[in-house]
């Protein structure tokens, strides 16, 4: 059976589209979700897409986390349901308190593009199985508030459990404490990456096809399961 | 009607770029004698009744602020009687 990944619109998210692109090319079925409707149709993951939820106002991702939507992913991701939060998506799952930590405006306040490599550090969650522990791969990263922050506690929390999922490398663009790009809560179902996996799937508008690797894991994941 | 303002600033040991960015920018007004400026956000809130302390400390916790990063405070403020002089 065709996995159904569902993709999350707020007002303001931007990248839905490509993400459902991304799903769409490995072969899964994505599934437009919708912020003011509870219902997630019986999807077998959820992502939440880059952009502006709600304009940023007040913090990132603070208002989003009250949609209904959110009521619903906030429950099924208690459940095991694998859930992908990209940029904003991130923000939105720390807002949520599905992920510890906080996102905040970049040190040198600079909105920061560009190509990204990242390590690849942990192999164990829903939507990173595919890929080799240690792995170095190249995504763009675009943000202007991707600056992880956490307490001491929570970042040996983070690291004495393997749940720092991937670490920007050859350059911190935002000032991320332990260079920290992506993280995934304890049971691995949940994962918040700043970077843009949905923007390298393809040669043709990609600095590589790294980011397919994160669509295709959860596949894997999901299909092991059933 | 009863308002109560709420100050959010961010923690102490979380680094404040843009009261960073202000603060280099006073040498330039003339300024020198600044030693750190930090920026954080006031929100009033408008009650239809009377000002529910209790009932702001909720809003303020769950979503003015992020306790991960900011604190806030809270203090019911005076506004001027209906008709009143503004």
């Amino acid at each position: 059976m065709t996995a159904r990944i569902g993709v999350v619109t707020f007002p303001g998210s931007l990248d839905d589209r490509d993400a459902a692109r991304a799903v769409h090319l490995t072969g899964a079925a994505p599934i437009s979700l919708w912020h003011a409707d509870a219902e997630l149709f019986g999807v077998d993951a959820v992502i939440l897409p880059g952009g502006f939820s709600y304009g940023d106002y007040l913090r990132a991702g603070a208002i989003a986390r009250f949609s209904a939507v959110m009521e619903s992913v906030i429950k099924a991701a208690g459940d095991g349901l694998p859930v992908l939060g990209i940029c904003n998506g991130f923000q939105v799952l720390c807002e949520a308190h599905l992920l510890p930590g906080a996102l905040t405006r970049n040190q040198h306040l600079h909105f920061r593009n560009r190509d990204q490599a990242l390590r690849v550090e942990s192999t164990t969650t829903a939507w990173t199985g595919g890929f080799q522990q240690g792995q170095e791969i190249l995504i763009p990263v675009k943000n202007g508030e991707g600056c992880y922050m956490a307490d001491e506690r929570t970042l040996d929390e983070l690291e004495g459990e393997g749940r720092v999922v991937a670490r920007y490398i050859r350059g911190n663009p935002n000032g991320s404490l332990h260079d920290i790009a992506a993280i995934t809560n304890a049971a691995g179902n949940v994962v918040g990456i700043m970077p843009h996996p949905e923007h390298a799937v393809e040669v043709l508008t990609g600095p590589s096809i790294d980011g397919l690797g994160i669509f295709t894991s959860v596949l894997a994941h999901l299909g092991a399961r059933v | 009607m009863a308002r109560v303002v709420v100050d959010v600033m961010l923690k102490p040991e979380i680094l404040d770029p843009q009261g960073q960015a202000v603060a280099n920018a006073l040498p330039r007004l003339g300024v020198a004698d600044v030693a750190s400026v930090r920026i954080g956000k006031r929100i009033e809130i408008e009650f239809d009744g009377a000002a529910d302390l209790d009932r702001a400390r909720e809003i303020a916790d769950k979503l003015l602020a992020n306790p991960v990063i900011e604190d806030f405070t809270l203090r019911v403020e005076e506004t001027p009687a209906e008709g009143g002089d503004q």
